[in-house]
């Protein structure tokens, strides 16, 4: 009591505010950039890298590039120095290409249709504010169908080989398919590993391991090559659509690992309470436990679901043309080849760009779902 | 009041109930030669017990003596493997619909609350009325308003229940259990995992619930609640019931050396 200025009584202290220094701006580069010898060391180092990176890649990405060309000497001859920026011409030049691949340009507005439709049916699915949600998320779930007849035609519309889909368009099929069936096979997979019933978890187990033990690759060429001797004779079997199965399984037996992980955090407190109240096994797992246990495998499924993404590119190796292929054999065009950077950086652009809003949405869905304190 | 069962403490700490507490002779809860193994070991040995309606039940024992096994086999959480268990003249066997009968008619709280962490305290109330009652939404959140307030948290509607204190969950899950109007209530240590400072708001309500003239079995340590609500005490060990009777002379009289010993424990620590 004897070396402070006041005393107070028991429980009359008043709340003070925090010393300047240790708060606000100043505060906060004292202890994230500057609080140890070794801490500024690492702030100078980060500083002199960013420094001696972004400038140059800048000048060449934007102020040295050329957006308007035919060729690529002409592109080149543009320049300052030959090479020394982007060559944006040859993307603007091939960029239906890119988008819709080889699909007949009379019928693309059927794909421009298509994504617009996309984005209408993914808004209520990653909104719950919305108004007449319901009725959005009916929608959503007949959506597969409206794009797959608006896409591949018939009914009244003129008839389009999948063989002619290529570019961005492939990859959100492929992606946007096996994303949306992989999360509701993958839970159901979960589900019935953990199932009491011998028989039904065998099943799934021996599903779940075979999947994940085999490379995609190799499922995908036995997508292409081997699933027919399975299937009756005569059947035609679209190559994309087998495709989009394999993919769709690939993904959904590592889903089912992560939802399983998450369902396996859930103290069995919340199974004998829902269980004491009178719920079944259906309504107690569809109101209580995946509602928690999904929660909690957020980040393990966007992580899968990034992946799908990503490796909806090896379809390449099938003889799809997927943005990377279509930039390959734009690469192999006299008039354009050697811009490869280009190319490569494009496609590197919008992936990343789709797999960091997927990335976003998952931490934003995290703290919206953050109930605890 | 006997001296040894209410040590001051006790005293003070539970509200005795202010209405006469009747019990009916209708049976409520039959269990005879009841069994249980897990895996080997074997918890409950030849349980015979027959609880009447209205009837408030205090088991206690020694952990691992297989009392919470006991209660939870009333509401299938566990199941038993010999004997037989009538619940409100249902019998509880593998068939599912008794199961789930009695499950609606049975209410349990849990040591752990077991609160649904992703719902509002208003959303864990009313979820079984409208999903295994299927009452209309509005009709099912003014019932488990109404318990909410008779369990005095009605303004934490809203809240998720990682915001409230234990005691305030305890009385949630009790509330949460009562919209389900059962005719019989569990009690599995409810008040176990509580600060002292919680523990009575808990037991208040659960004298009040005495008072209301459900049908109550406690698991608790709690022997002021004993002395005050329960009209039978049952002490349990190695699986068996060694010695029940009313409060007074279960305190004051025990018949066994094993009864003689856990109570010197309990109530001189």
């Amino acid at each position: 009591m004897s070396d402070t200025a006041k005393t107070y009584k028991i429980g009359q202290h008043p709340d003070l505010p925090p010393p300047r220094t240790e708060v606000g701006v100043l505060g906060w580069f004292k202890h994230k950039l500057f609080s140890t010898p070794l801490n500024i060391a690492l702030t100078l180092l980060a500083a002199w890298f960013l420094w001696s990176v972004i400038p140059p890649l800048f000048e060449w990405i934007v102020l040295d590039s050329v957006w308007t060309a035919e060729s690529r000497k002409e592109c080149w001859g543009k320049m300052e120095v030959p090479e020394g920026g982007a060559c944006w011409a040859f993307i603007k030049d091939r960029l239906e290409l890119f988008i819709y691949g080889f699909y007949p340009a009379p019928q693309r507005w059927r794909v421009n249709l298509s994504f617009v439709l996309l984005i209408m049916a993914i808004v209520p699915v990653l909104y719950d504010k919305m108004l007449a949600r319901k009725f959005g998320l009916w929608y959503s779930v007949a959506f597969p169908f409206i794009a797959g007849w608006l896409l591949v035609g018939g009914f009244g519309l003129t008839p389009v080989e999948t063989d002619q889909f290529g570019g961005i368009m492939l990859t959100l099929i492929i992606g946007v398919t096996g994303i949306s069936f992989s999360l509701p096979i993958g839970v159901l997979l979960a589900l019935g590993r953990r199932s009491k019933m011998p028989v039904l978890r065998i099943v799934c187990v021996m599903f779940i391991e075979f999947i994940r033990g085999v490379p995609l690759i190799a499922l995908l060429f036995i997508a292409s090559t081997m699933l027919n001797y399975f299937l009756p004779p005569g059947t035609v079997f679209d190559l994309l659509l087998r495709v989009l199965i394999m993919v769709t399984l690939f993904s959904s037996a590592y889903i089912a690992e992560v939802v399983r992980g998450g369902l396996q955090a859930i103290p069995n407190g919340q199974f004998e309470a829902a269980d004491s109240l009178g719920l079944t096994y259906v309504k107690a797992h569809l109101l209580i436990i995946l509602p928690q246990a999904l929660k909690i495998s957020i980040p393990g499924i966007v992580n899968t679901f990034i992946g799908l993404f990503k490796d909806t590119t090896l379809v390449l190796i099938i003889g799809m043309l997927d943005p990377l292929g279509i930039g390959r054999a734009s690469l192999a065009d006299a008039v354009w080849a050697g811009l490869a950077r280009e190319v490569y950086l494009f496609i590197a652009l919008f992936f990343f760009i789709c797999c960091f809003s997927m990335s976003r949405y998952s931490l934003y869905l995290e703290r919206k779902l953050h109930t605890g304190h | 009041m006997p001296t040894i069962a209410t040590d001051g403490i006790a005293e003070d700490k539970i509200r005795h109930p202010t209405k006469k507490l009747t019990i009916s002779e209708e049976v409520a809860i039959e269990m005879v030669a009841v069994h249980k193994w897990y895996g080997e070991f074997h918890v409950l040995k030849d349980i015979n017990l027959t609880v009447n309606a209205g009837e408030r039940i205090v088991i206690c024992g020694p952990s691992g003596s297989g009392k919470s096994t006991l209660i939870r086999c009333i509401n299938r959480l566990e199941e038993h493997q010999k004997g037989k268990i009538v619940v409100d003249g249902v019998e509880l066997t593998s068939n599912l619909k008794n199961v789930e009968i009695i499950r609606s008619e049975v209410g349990i709280v849990f040591q752990q609350f077991n609160l649904f962490p992703h719902l509002t305290v208003l959303e864990n109330c009313s979820l079984a009325p409208i999903w295994v009652r299927k009452m209309r939404k509005a009709e099912a959140e003014e019932i488990a308003m109404k318990y909410l307030e008779r369990v005095r948290i009605p303004e934490q509607a809203a809240k998720y229940p990682g915001q409230l204190s234990g005691g305030q969950q305890q009385r949630v899950a009790i509330a949460r259990s009562l919209c389900m109007n059962p005719r019989i209530m569990l009690f599995d240590e409810p008040t176990s995992a509580l600060d002292p400072e919680m523990i009575k708001e808990v037991l208040d309500v659960m004298v009040e619930l005495a008072e209301s003239g459900m049908t109550m079995l406690c698991v608790t340590h709690e022997m002021g609640f004993a002395t005050a609500v329960a009209n039978r005490v049952i002490f349990m060990d190695f699986g068996e019931i060694i010695e029940q009777n009313e409060p007074h002379n279960f305190f004051n009289n025990p018949q066994s050396e094993r009864t003689k010993l856990f109570l010197s424990q309990i109530l001189h620590h």
